[in-house]
């Protein structure tokens, strides 16, 4: 059979999708659900002075009305942070309580306030516009910089300053020297803009209580279902795990943020318990806006020094990061260890230092968003880079290359704490270079200057640190989890394959990428190998799909798996075969005698394991069903080089995308049709942060102003050009596939290769920056306030 | 949504007596009422539905111009072999509407009635010097839409068609709202037998002339007459997506776009 692995076979889930016949969280009715309508405060900041639900509580199909009060009486707990985030001074950052429902005050627009239970959606709304609540509302703060400045509104009593924590990472004393005696320093403030994730499926949540059983089940719009039972049911509603069950079935985007542990989760699977009947909460778009958690939120000072040969000797880093009202699931660990660990970038910057105040505001909370601190970290580093470049005068690609790592430098230990253990950026440049025709791009700047239109094109580099991770080393930087992957393969008496995994697919195709490595690792067709995932009573315990590690490290418990499979099938074999267990091996689907032509193929090994008539009973149990759990040794580091080329129209600001060229490393492709559809969509929305999301909140009511796609500017097909996509494949040295991850890497290296073409284009007019997302009357006013007569 | 009945018209008498009802609304297809109702921001008792009454369909080419009913949708005009021969400048208009979906739903006689302040086809209307037939009387396209959302037409009174005269030529230029994609301004400039006209959506509260292109034009129809024409930005809209003064700059660009356009 030919190998499949590296081959773009069509995705086995697409036929479901594509004809409407997915099964999601929305399409999912239990017998006798009711329905659940959640109010949501209007306010940023208000004191809930009374709750009055008795007129609702009596209209037409209500069933219950919650309040935070009726949660409390039944010892409900908070929502909580998965990563603890210490100070410089090593003490812990403030953790403040995260309420299911308001516990007397809210704190940003959208918050939980109750609960209306009724047998239709319908009718639980109209009686919740009935419930009056009498609010006291107080000042609001909503903008990071202005959250930590004194006379700021407060978020928490017990976080003065709304300071959450303050972070540092690296040797200050070092980089302080470096610059003292740099022959330039090359400094730059910008802001990384607010995002909302926007998944295509709303997040949705079934509640459902079993008296005869007493188990609780809980569908979901989940990225991972075992991490939701474990924070839920241990420290939400104290359900023990044998007594919950947590189903993510088919789930239309996640993006990160449907990682996380969310309020209206805990809401039904609590107010079903009370109930004894199912409850169906499904979030409309504007729910999504005001209670999905955010994405990105930063303001930073950057610092780039460089010797006299250019070459970089120090790298200081400033970052305010806003948390939000609360703290989201993973939320502290995305401005810090997802962050300041990548800022090495691909270079050989000695000195790093990086230090982080994270402020709560009275905003949704924020949380990992596609690329989850990497594009933070890629978006400074590459623009102090370029900015550099342009005041050095020296080609931005030239001084890219003389600081990039070596090719024989690996494994690279970086000043930030990460031990790159591959990769080749000038290869992966240089592809993308070609591709993009950099070398020309001189002569189509002239030829649009002719049209009167503005051309530039701009070059990002970058590295993430995905694979997300060996468990001990997040356990010592304050994560309260492991990071391993589970996998379980169960070969069927017939020969099928059920490939049980702790990943969760919401998008990312694994039900045909992990069918690939299965078709090929046991000679099988791929049509008998079934993936299944996404719940907890049928999966092994599994920490599910973010960080671009589902590849790296649930395909790596696959193979582990697939392994133990072999060993057994070869004892089972050699058994039939009458042969020393040494001399048979397995290749193609069959266990052969080496030397010879007597072999077992796999399905009569299997048929035997379950027919166990002539079987070694002595050495073996019956049944070919194995399970692994793999726990990586570092981080994957996949990198790139994207290369945006762009015009802008003077008269209006209009910009227009002509090329964007894609050259990457991932490691080893298993398969390269879902790869580039992970770069599309991570450029789309890359792009889209860069042209045109941007979260914005009033600031002075709190109010959030873009609530709904009239006013948030997703990025559409006719936004985008056609991406010229390459790949440049040095291997992960350390996980059994060579694999680095994907998923991530559009949204990460779009954004810079994009301002930076802006700026570009905008060199003639004098502009060293212009921040994100570059909409046309920004561009119009960079181009009206720099006055062409300072042209050169 | 809230609860409210639902009438299919069978004829404009029909329509025009359901319409007696309190708080009744038509649909006449909906694009911007249902997502209305959806976010729950009306509440009427009744919705009279047009979409059946067949004399309000249709395109026809009549006393030099053309003459189009008011549930005509968007799509036909945008395709209609007619509207594209007499009066291109309009047939393209229509296909800047929207997406594929809205011009498949989507009327003329509802978007003119909605008058929403960045809606397109209120720019054609005064651009064009049109006139509005409704069951009442025949108003002109300059003294119909009176304010944001606002227009002449009374409480039972119900748009039958748009008559649009021919013009020597015409054109609409549109800068879109990234996010939402209406008009944050539009300008449809026609040149005339009785002058040129100019009209701005998108830019201010509702549909409006700029009399001083309209003259710099009728001297010299080129793009370089209204060149250094500036709006004021006194009374135009500003948002998150647009300042006035972005909008008053938008106005002279569009215009000079339109007039080029014009060929």
């Amino acid at each position: 059979m030919a190998p499949s692995i590296g081959t773009p076979v069509r995705r086995k889930e697409d036929y479901r999708f594509i004809t409407g016949q997915g099964t999601y969280t929305d399409d999912i009715d239990r017998p006798g659900q009711l329905h659940a309508y959640i109010l949501r405060s209007p306010h940023a900041h208000a004191a809930i002075r009374s709750i009055d639900t008795k007129a609702a509580a009596g209209a037409t199909g209500v069933v219950a009305i919650f309040t935070g009060a009726d949660m409390a009486k039944d010892g409900i707990g908070g929502l909580p942070c998965g990563w603890l985030i210490n100070n410089k001074d090593g003490s812990p950052m403030k953790e403040p309580p995260h309420p299911v429902l308001a516990d007397g005050r809210v704190r940003h627009v959208g918050d939980p306030v109750a609960v209306v239970i009724a047998d239709t959606l319908g009718h639980a709304r109209d009686a919740a516009e009935t419930i009056e609540v009498d609010y006291a509302v107080e000042p609001a703060i909503v903008d990071a910089a202005a959250a930590v400045k004194s006379g700021a509104a407060q978020v928490w009593p017990d976080a003065p300053g709304n300071l959450c924590y303050d972070w540092g990472l690296g040797d200050a004393a070092a980089v302080d020297a470096a610059i003292a005696k740099a022959a330039r320093v090359v400094k730059l403030d910008l802001v990384n803009n607010r995002l909302v994730p926007n998944a295509m499926e709303p997040r949705a949540a079934i509640g459902e209580f079993d008296r005869a059983t007493g188990e609780h089940t809980l569908y979901t719009t989940s990225q991972n279902p075992h991490v939701i039972r474990l924070l839920m049911g241990a420290f939400v509603l104290h359900i023990p795990e044998a007594k919950l069950r947590v189903v993510a079935p088919d789930v239309g985007g996640g993006f990160g943020s449907k990682i996380y542990h969310y309020a209206e989760e805990a809401i039904v699977t609590w107010a079903a318990g009370k109930v004894r009947k199912p409850i169906k909460w499904t979030a409309e778009r504007s729910e999504s806006f005001m209670s999905d958690a955010h994405g990105r939120d930063h303001v930073t000072h950057v610092e780039l020094a460089l010797d006299a040969d250019d070459k970089f000797t120090a790298l200081k880093v400033s970052t305010i990061a806003n948390m939000g009202a609360y703290l989201s699931t993973f939320a502290t660990c995305i401005p810090t260890y997802l962050y300041g660990t990548l800022l090495a970038g691909t270079y050989t910057t000695p000195a790093i230092y990086v230090e982080t105040k994270a402020v709560f505001t009275h905003t949704v909370p924020v949380d990992a968003y596609r690329g989850a601190g990497r594009p933070e970290a890629t978006y400074l580093l590459e623009r102090i880079v370029d900015l550099a470049a342009d005041e050095l005068g020296v080609d931005p690609a030239e001084l890219r290359r003389k600081n990039f790592i070596a090719r024989d430098a690996y494994p690279y230990q970086t000043p930030v704490a990460l031990q790159y253990d591959s990769g080749d950026y000038f290869a992966t440049l240089d592809k993308a270079m070609a591709a993009a025709d950099y070398a020309g791009f001189e002569a189509r700047r002239r030829e649009a200057a002719g049209r009167g239109k503005l051309r530039g094109i701009g070059i990002a580099t970058y590295i993430e640190a995905c694979g997300i991770a060996p468990s001990a080393v997040v356990g010592s930087l304050g994560a309260r989890a492991g990071l391993f992957e589970s996998a379980e393969i169960r070969v069927h008496p017939t020969g099928s394959i059920s490939v049980l995994t702790g990943s969760h697919s919401h998008g990312q195709g694994h039900e045909t990428t992990f069918a690939q490595l299965v078709a090929d690792g046991l000679g099988v067709p791929i049509d008998s190998v079934e993936i299944v995932h996404g719940d907890t009573n049928k999966i092994p315990y599994g920490m599910g799909t973010y960080g671009s590690r589902s590849l790296a490290v649930g395909g790596s418990a696959i193979m582990k798996a697939m392994d133990k499979v072999i060993a057994k099938g070869r004892k089972i074999a050699a058994h039939l075969l009458e042969a020393s267990e040494a001399d048979v091996e397995f290749k193609d689907g069959a266990f052969t005698v080496a030397g010879t032509d007597r072999s077992k193929s796999f399905g009569e090994v299997a048929l035997t394991a379950y027919v166990p008539h002539n079987f070694p009973h002595e050495e073996l149990e019956p049944g070919l069903d194995e399970q692994a759990f793999y726990d990586p040794k570092n981080f994957t580091f996949p990198s790139g080089a994207h290369i945006a080329e762009i015009e802008i129209d003077p008269d209006t600001g209009h910009l227009t995308i002509c090329r964007f060229t894609a050259s990457d490393d991932f490691g080893r492709i298993i398969n390269p049709m879902i790869v580039s559809g992970q770069v599309h969509g991570g450029l789309a929305q890359g792009i889209g942060q860069a042209l045109l999301e941007g979260c914005v909140y009033d600031k002075s009511t709190g109010q959030l102003l873009t609530g709904s796609y009239n006013d948030y500017a997703m990025p559409r097909a006719d936004d985008l050009p056609s991406f010229a996509l390459s790949t440049n494949v040095t291997l992960c040295t350390h996980n059994p596939l060579g694999v680095k991850g994907c998923g991530e890497a559009g949204a990460i290296g779009a954004p810079a290769a994009l301002t930076n073409a802006i700026v570009d284009a905008l060199k003639a007019y004098g502009v060293r920056h212009v921040e994100m997302p570059a909409t046309p009357e920004r561009l119009w006013r960079v181009i009206q306030q720099n006055h062409p007569a300072q042209a050169a | 949504m809230y609860e409210f009945t639902y009438h299919k018209a069978g004829s404009l008498d029909d329509a025009t007596k359901l319409l007696g009802a309190e708080e009744a609304k038509l649909v006449a297809g909906g694009m911007t009422l249902i997502p209305t109702l959806k976010l729950r921001l009306a509440k009427p008792s009744d919705l009279v539905d047009l979409g059946s009454i067949a004399s309000l369909k249709g395109i026809k080419e009549e006393g030099g111009g053309v003459t189009i009913g008011a549930m005509t949708r968007h799509i036909d005009v945008n395709r209609s072999s007619v509207v594209k021969s007499v009066i291109p400048g309009l047939a393209a208009l229509a296909g800047m509407i929207g997406d594929p979906a809205v011009r498949n739903r989507g009327t003329m006689g509802g978007s003119v009635a909605n008058n929403d302040p960045a809606a397109d086809y209120p720019a054609a209307v005064v651009g064009l010097g049109a006139t509005v037939v409704t069951t009442k009387r025949e108003i002109a396209g300059d003294g119909f839409f009176t304010g944001m959302f606002e227009t002449a037409l009374g409480q039972d009174e119900i748009i039958t068609a748009i008559k649009f005269p021919k013009p020597q030529a015409s054109a609409y230029q549109k800068f879109r709202n990234p996010a939402s994609r209406y008009a944050i301004v539009g300008v449809f400039v026609a040149r005339t037998a009785g002058g040129v006209r100019v009209a701005v959506t998108g830019a201010g509260p509702c549909v409006f002339r700029v009399p001083e292109m309209e003259a710099a034009l009728g001297k010299s129809f080129s793009a370089d007459a209204i060149k250094d024409i500036a709006i004021p930005e006194d009374g135009l809209n500003s948002d998150i997506h647009a300042s006035a003064e972005y909008r008053a700059h938008l106005v002279n660009v569009m215009a000079r776009r339109a007039v080029a356009a014009c060929g």
